[in-house]
């Protein structure tokens, strides 16, 4: 069922296939060519509303409440998950989830945002929203990765870092800073896969991956659409207008050479069909492992760092 | 007209030249004379406060006379998103700060020597779009950082900024991982990074290079944080005390080395400098 203003074009059409699927009766068999025809009509218009949605409306996409979070993709695509939990200074951050993982044949270090799927959990991991201990966990498991040898894969997905008093006690700054100077020189592949929201710090601070890939409805930016319209225009109800000048669109990106490749989700967003998102993120993480693995270390590190040397537009 | 009734010219001459002999220090309101906060470097004499410095400034207290070579000095801004906001164009933007400053980005680097040791340098400047951190910043505090790794010199980085520049999305963002990958490199060959955290030091640029020094060091006062303070108080729903994210309240939470006042801090880099040994 549709559930965003945008879809409502295609409301009427889905309430019409609805009615026809609940016709019961000995001349149900008439309709099915009728049904077909219509659930046919109702994928293009669709598909066109989805192929053509504004920035605004994308966050609104990223943003559902039921799209798929880190666990599920888990318990979609991985095997054999083994949870690592803490910091080894402060404490456990639920908001960054972290371990070793089977992805096919390979063997991963798996760390993600994870925001939590009700209120409970939503509380429990603070909406995803990590703290240092948070960070400074996700940078001991990528050492711990470095040294068994594993590829690295990182999951985005958060508002952005925490802005809290104990956070900015803890060094939110130095925690971040510390990931994105440390990631450079992390010896074995990081595969980093946006999959809702790319919060700015609090992405990047575990995004600094030799293969940036992102789901096509998801969204990435050095600020929310809110908080850019609340400074630059003075008023939060321009956030739409933040949005689409922003360029936070997985095409705007790889436009601009931030990410890598755009990891195709179904037509009304990777909510409609977690499982099938999640079967094309592990086809396209396998292949971005495969392609930065078997080659020497600093061939590795010289080609990340040129990646990331290279971004970014000057005038000279 | 009676003597003591003064035209609105008059007035106005008046109050212009009594800007021009005082100013009021920002922190403890005290009528200074401005020849005097110059000459202390944009200090207080009276209470200490820490004014900000333009990046010549900077240089000038930092660098041993006429030792300094810009390096880079022709970057400046693009506008890669044709960003336009509810206050107008970026690029118009760019035309006005650079003709009012005369700066071409909101960093300054190159070389120097400081009590003779030879030192690759980064000076921000808050004048120029509040030291923001864009693409040719990012640029030129990579092309500082190579500098220094080929040449095999020690860099210091004064910060001065608000964080990342929003006009250039999310390419600002990534000007974070591209400067902190020069600043991993500088490991490699070990050479020293000192980063000094002047006021302000926020947002992108605290979350970024200026934390990872292996020396931190801050100006008294300055506010050193990464989350702005209102929206900190809006996410934890209390007032927060005047001393937060100052650079005494980061020193006690144990992210900084030591907090400076400007007029030691040459000597102090002098000293550390002199500890290494390759």
């Amino acid at each position: 069922m549709s559930e965003f203003d945008f879809e409502k074009p295609v409301a009427e059409m889905e309430k019409a296939i609805d009615k026809l699927k609940n016709i019961n009766g000995e001349n149900k068999t008439d309709f099915n060519a009728q049904l077909t025809d219509l659930e046919a009509k109702l994928y293009e218009r669709k598909k066109e509303i989805y192929d053509n949605l504004t920035p605004w409306q994308t966050v609104q996409v990223a943003r559902h409440a039921k799209r798929p979070v880190l666990f599920d993709y888990i318990r979609y695509i991985f095997t054999d998950f083994i949870e690592l939990h803490g910091d080894r200074h402060f404490g456990d951050d639920h908001a960054m989830v972290g371990g070793f993982a089977t992805l096919g044949k390979e063997k991963v270090m798996l760390i993600g945002h994870s925001k939590g799927k009700n209120l409970e959990e939503n509380i429990k991991r603070n909406f995803g929203q990590a703290k240092p201990e948070g960070y400074r966990k996700a940078l001991r498991l990528m050492r711990l990765a470095e040294k068994y040898n594993l590829p690295i894969v990182t999951f985005c997905d958060t508002q952005g870092a925490f802005p809290g008093l104990d956070a900015e006690e803890r060094g939110q700054h130095e925690a971040i800073a510390r990931n994105l100077t440390e990631m450079a020189k992390i010896k074995v592949p990081i595969i980093t896969v946006v999959t809702g929201e790319g919060g700015s710090g609090g992405a990047l601070g575990i995004a600094v991956g030799d293969s940036v890939c992102m789901l096509s409805y998801a969204v990435y930016s050095v600020i929310s659409p809110e908080g850019c319209a609340g400074i630059l225009w003075r008023d939060a109800s321009f956030s739409p207008q933040a949005a689409e000048a922003l360029k936070i669109t997985a095409k705007s990106l790889l436009e601009l050479g931030v990410i890598d490749e755009i990891i195709q989700e179904p037509v009304g967003g990777a909510h409609t069909d977690p499982q099938k998102t999640a079967e094309e993120i592990r086809t396209v993480v396998l292949k971005h492992i495969k392609k930065h693995s078997g080659q020497s270390t600093s061939k590795l590190l010289s080609k990340r760092f040129d990646k990331f040397a290279a971004m970014g537009k000057f005038t000279k | 007209m009676p003597w003591f009734i003064k035209t609105k010219a008059e007035r106005e001459a008046q109050k212009k030249l009594s800007e021009e002999i005082w100013t009021k220090c920002q922190s403890c309101g005290a009528h200074v004379f401005k020849q005097d906060f110059t000459n202390n470097s944009n200090v207080c004499p009276k209470c200490n406060w820490h004014g900000k410095l333009t990046a010549y400034e900077r240089i000038g207290i930092t660098l041993d006379s006429g030792s300094f070579k810009e390096l880079n000095e022709t970057i400046r801004p693009s506008d890669p998103l044709n960003f336009v906001d509810g206050k107008g164009s970026y690029k118009e933007h760019i035309e006005r700060v650079t003709k009012k400053t005369g700066l071409n980005e909101s960093v300054v680097t190159g070389l120097g020597k400081i009590n003779e040791k030879d030192v690759v340098i980064a000076v921000m400047d808050f004048r120029f779009l509040g030291g923001s951190l864009g693409g040719g910043t990012g640029e030129k505090i990579l092309q500082a950082a190579n500098y220094a790794y080929d040449h095999k010199l020690p860099y210091i980085i004064f910060s001065a900024s608000g964080g990342a520049r929003m006009h250039e999305g999310i390419l600002s963002l990534m000007q974070m991982a591209k400067t902190c990958a020069g600043i991993a490199r500088l490991d490699e060959k070990q050479l020293p990074f000192i980063s000094v955290l002047t006021d302000p030091t926020t947002g992108g640029v605290s979350a970024s290079y200026a934390m990872v020094g292996d020396i931190n060091i801050a100006e008294p006062g300055a506010l050193v944080g990464f989350a702005g303070r209102r929206v900190i108080e809006n996410t934890i729903k209390q007032k927060l005390p005047d001393s937060f994210q100052t650079a005494e309240f980061v020193l006690e939470h144990g992210f900084l080395d030591m907090v400076v006042h400007r007029r030691d801090l040459k000597n102090t880099l002098a000293g550390i400098l002199s500890y290494y040994n390759r």
